[in-house]
């Protein structure tokens, strides 16, 4: 189908997919098993200008489209969606500062992350998944300092960014209206990894815990106001999870395309596989849901460029996509029958990559929690 | 100084298929692409200049068809600062010595020459002829199958050059014309920012008029190597395929070796 | 358009469209008349239709060689004694084999030429008994590594003298560098990397024939006009001839070396183990693909091929994945090779891999997957896992 896209986004689309296709792919089984973060394919990204695309112009950037951003994301993910993650997560963490940051604080972060370095975003901790309000991390105020402490987890990037955008309760008292979004880099004293996860998928990713001690932070790192935290976190959300979308697109697409081009060639009963009704109507269903994805994820792009409100429809288009995703790589392994099920095919890998859209940047559950009170809202 | 890397449009050979049929190349959806060993010169050249800096520049060069400029855009999108198109209807037709004397001359117009690089081969004639023919029409020392640089300096150059045996390490002077192998380096993709530098490009182009060429040494004229006949190889067909355990697979397959006598 | 070009003819183009198939360069259809028309702003001269066309319809004329040479005085045909090291190389020999075949078709004498450091007497008795009926040594110190441009100034001096009407060399890292430049300075034909040759004893033309876009077509190439024609030969396509004491001329071909300018030297020739094999030498190669596994796994194909006695090959997967380093890849990007036996161990086969190892006599190929496209080319195909298999089958060699 055709998305009318503009010449840029054409460009970046094009060249997303040259770095999935030569520089990716080769590797990609390597760093899955590995599981080790793929420096060097970054280095590919932001040398290819990748990391400009979401960076306004002022700031080194190229100020395109959302749904330029999302190409990129998709078609690194057809490659793998753990090193799309790297790139993907960078732009969750500093899309707050693009949104609230002060000039001076997009003056000094954003040029950096044009030029390649990467982002992250802090806001789960142990007790607060889906309750994000439960968060107990601290940030004391002594003068104009603020004294961080706690643990956040599971976070995307944690220990390669050299940017955080973190969320603090400046405020216990107050709830979800105590909490301040700090900006935090890398190296500062007190600031330190821990625990780095093993995980089932997007196992090229890195997903550690930041621990802050006594981490002490001039006020200047605040980003927006005191107390406003909560507020940007689901306003930053409501655009980037799109980027989920974009990810679950990329690997569906992936599975689909492995799937059809497998079952062209494996010959059973002395034909194709492929010239058998029940596998044509598998692979038939597969292509529906991976284009209704698309044109829901991309139509909801435009949408967030076009300053409308956008919370359900990302939501949509983020729990749409991602369940597409599980569903379409599940179908992919059953296509390849045993050979699927070996990670020398490339199918089981996506797969178990497929299974983190559902969960990660709200659950697929606290999405339909967001179209549902935005329906019931709206509908008479 | 001026670093001048030859690249050469050629078709993707990976896609070309010969019509047993009718006796014909198939040439239907094969798209042309920048000789793939020429793209390791690119981005050696681009090494090079991002290494000793100054006013350096990469010069891209190629000769061929008006078509052939896109060649020239796809490394414009990689980094070159210019690109030369040598095209002229008097030389078509030309096989390697015409060619290494047209790019040869081109260069020479060009002038600052630093050192010229090349692919190591082009896939579709893959003779490899025509680096060696530049360094010889200028009289300048050649380093074939290059798979580093070692370092550049003070108008010489020291670098590993691939051979049969291992692998040599030789020292030049500048000016020196260099062909690359794929060990040298990894080619950098092309970047948006080059991309759309690509999109408006247009080529300096030359004619044989303008780079002064003796109509004898150019095109079919100047070229003492003709085709005779084009022709397609011998089918290779699948042969016996063996399924089964592993102990009954290696029993035939130590039969198939004993037969061939390697064992 | 000048003397050069090409041209159709219209009385006897049939408007059959054969030419528009042949033509690789999309440069021919046929006009609203119903005659080939070609597009001169992509047409390359390449020929191609000129010997499709049924009709002879397509003709291209050439303009007059300026280039005033007397064929006759060229005769005899001059092989290119390669040393490497000190050490003569078996495509040294190989050449003879071939130049013996086309010496003799002509009656003239086979003649070689040794360039190096020392030794070389010794090496020219090796040639005389591998059939030479001449030998040239160049021997000097500063020619003991392969330095390009003193041994084209030392071949360029010896072809002007000896007047040879056919020069070969094996296509060889030394030759593919060495006599292009060779054929550049003196201002002749070259064609690389034949497979085959042969001579048309009526002109005198070496019937030159190489693989192209990557072995999918055969092209056969003259240079009509030039002498010496000058060819290099794929090593390992021609035979090694029998080695029998006989007599022949050894001459020691003496020029002023003080004119060498030297603007490059070779500081050190590297030379690497046995393991590390030249593949386009080897009668066996031994390749290892993804399927292999991991870097740990490719020590049972090291040994397989030290029981074989093979060099060791790769896909270019294997390479970008780091398991081997670059010398052993096969492929467009990498080597091209064709060795007697060819055994691709987990190698898909991919068309990129394909075309660097399709020549090969005998292909043998191990692959769990059964619809690799590897077992499209294989002469004998084995579906299951190499890594089970091949330790099989070493109990028993």
């Amino acid at each position: 189908m055709n998305y009318f896209l503009t010449e840029e986004e054409q460009m970046v689309r094009e060249i997303a997919r040259k770095i999935a296709e030569e520089k990716i792919i080769p590797v990609r089984q390597k760093y899955d098993e590995e599981g080790k973060f793929p420096h060097d394919i970054v280095e590919v990204m932001a040398q290819s200008d990748l990391f400009r695309v979401f960076i306004p112009e002022e700031y080194d950037g190229m100020g395109l489209s959302t749904l330029a951003m999302l190409l990129a994301v998709e078609e690194l993910s057809y490659g793998c969606a753990g090193m799309a993650l790297a790139y993907a997560g960078t732009a969750l963490g500093i899309t707050p500062v693009i949104l609230f940051g002060s000039e001076e604080q997009k003056k000094k972060y954003l040029p950096k992350i044009a030029n390649g370095s990467l982002a992250a975003f802090g806001l789960t901790e142990s007790e607060a998944g889906s309750d994000a309000g439960n968060i107990k991390t601290r940030a004391e105020k002594d003068g104009d300092y603020y004294i961080i402490n706690g643990t956040k987890q599971f976070i995307t990037n944690g220990g390669v960014a050299d940017i955080y955008v973190i969320i603090a309760l400046t405020d216990p008292s107050r709830g979800t209206r105590g909490a301040t979004a700090f900006i935090l880099e890398k190296g500062m004293e007190g600031f330190e990894f821990g625990k780095k996860e093993d995980k089932m998928g997007i196992r090229a990713s890195i997903t550690s815990e930041l621990v802050f001690r006594d981490l002490k932070v001039h006020k200047s790192q605040i980003l927006g106001r005191e107390g406003g935290g909560f507020l940007m976190t689901m306003k930053t959300f409501d655009r980037t999870r799109l980027g989920v979308a974009a990810q679950a697109l990329g690997i569906a697409q992936a599975a689909l395309d492995a799937a059809v081009s497998y079952a062209k060639k494996r010959h059973q009963f002395g034909k194709p596989v492929a010239s058998f009704e029940g596998l044509q109507y598998i692979m038939a269903d597969m292509a529906i849901k991976v284009e209704s994805a698309r044109a829901l994820t991309y139509m909801a792009a435009r949408n967030v460029d076009a300053g409308e409100k956008v919370a359900d429809i990302t939501a949509m288009a983020k729990a749409y996509a991602s369940d597409v995703a599980m569903q379409v790589t599940t179908d992919a392994v059953q296509v390849f029958g045993g050979y699927g099920y070996m990670k020398e095919y490339p199918v089981e890998k996506m797969m178990r990559d497929a299974k983190i859209t559902q969960i990660y940047e709200g659950t697929n559950q606290i999405m339909r929690n967001i179209i549902a009170s935005q329906i019931i809202k709206r509908i008479k | 100084m001026n670093i001048f890397v030859c690249i050469k449009q050629v078709p993707n050979t990976t896609e070309v298929k010969w019509d047993l049929e009718k006796g014909t190349l198939i040439r239907e959806g094969v798209e042309s692409i920048v000789n793939p060993f020429d793209l390791y010169a690119v981005e050696e050249g681009l090494k090079i200049k991002e290494k000793i800096g100054g006013d350096t520049k990469v010069i891209a060069i190629t000769m061929g068809p008006p078509q052939a400029k896109e060649a020239l855009r796809d490394v414009i999108a990689m980094g070159a600062d210019e690109g030369i198109l040598v095209s002229d209807r008097a030389f078509a037709g030309a096989d390697t010595l015409a060619t290494s004397y047209s790019l040869y001359k081109a260069i020479e117009k060009m002038g600052d020459i630093g050192i010229i690089l090349a692919g190591k081969q082009a896939i579709d004639g893959d003779t490899g002829q025509v680096g060696p023919g530049i360094a010889s029409w200028f009289g300048y020392p050649q380093i074939t199958y290059v798979k580093k640089i070692v370092e550049i300096k003070d108008n010489k150059m020291v670098a590993e050059r691939l051979t049969d045996y291992g692998y040599d390490i030789v020292e030049s002077e500048l000016p020196v014309v260099l062909t690359v192998v794929k060990e040298i380096n990894e080619p950098r993709l092309p970047s948006l920012r080059g991309k759309m530098k690509a999109k408006k490009f247009e080529p300096t182009v030359f004619t044989a008029n303008d780079i002064n060429a003796d109509e004898n040494r150019i095109g079919l004229q100047g070229s003492p190597t003709q085709v005779k006949k084009v022709f397609s190889p011998p089918k290779k067909e699948g042969g016996e395929k063996f399924e089964g355990e592993a102990e009954e697979l290696s029993e035939i397959l130590f039969g198939k070796l004993k037969e061939l006598k390697i064992v | 358009m000048g003397l050069t070009g090409i041209l159709v003819i219209e009385e006897q183009c049939t408007g059959c469209g054969v030419c528009v198939g042949a033509c690789p360069f999309d440069a021919i259809k046929i006009n609203d008349e119903g005659i080939a028309e070609i597009d001169e702003e992509k047409c390359t001269l390449c020929g191609a239709c000129v010997d499709a066309c049924p009709f002879d319809a397509i003709e291209m004329k050439r303009g007059e060689s300026s280039v005033e040479i007397d064929k006759d005085d060229y005769s005899g045909v001059l092989t290119f004694g390669e040393i490497n090291e000190g050490e003569l190389s078996k495509v040294a020999l190989e050449m003879l084999s071939v130049g013996r075949e086309i010496a003799d078709k002509r009656g003239v004498k086979l003649s070689s030429v040794l360039i190096g450091g020392k030794e070389l007497e010794k090496h020219a008795k090796t040639m005389i008994n591998h059939g030479a009926d001449i030998v040239y040594y160049i021997e000097d110190e500063s020619l003991f590594h392969f330095n390009d441009e003193l041994y084209a100034e030392a071949l360029g001096k010896l072809i002007e003298e000896v007047k040879p009407e056919v020069f070969i060399g094996g296509a060889s890292a030394v030759g593919r560098a060495l006599l292009p430049r060779v054929a550049a300075t003196i201002k002749t034909g070259l064609t690389a990397d034949c497979t085959e040759l042969d001579i048309d004893n009526e002109t005198g033309n070496l019937l030159q024939t190489r693989p192209a876009f990557g072995g999918n077509i055969m092209a056969t190439i003259l240079t009509p006009n030039h002498r010496p024609q000058i060819a290099t030969i794929r090593p390992r396509v021609m035979p090694v001839p029998q080695e029998t004491e006989k007599n022949g001329e050894i001459k020691k071909f003496d020029f002023d070396t003080t004119t060498f300018k030297l603007s490059k030297i070779i500081k050190e020739a590297v030379i690497l183990s046995e393991e590390e094999v030249n593949l386009h030498e080897a009668e066996v190669i031994v390749s290892a693909g993804r399927g292999v596994g991991s870097k740990e796994n490719l020590k049972l194909i090291y040994d397989f091929a030290k029981k074989l006695g093979a060099a060791v090959g790769a896909s270019r997967a294997v390479v970008d994945a780091g398991w081997i380093s670059y010398p052993h890849q096969v492929g467009q990007t990498g080597t091209t090779v064709a060795p007697k036996v060819y055994i691709a161990c987990g190698i898909s086969g991919a068309i990129q891999h394909q075309v660097g190892m399709r020549s090969s006599d005998i292909i043998i190929a191990i692959n769990s997957d059964p619809e690799a496209p590897i077992f499209d080319i294989a002469t004998y195909g084995f579906v299951g896992d190499l890594n089970k298999i091949i330790p099989e089958l070493m109990k028993k060699i």
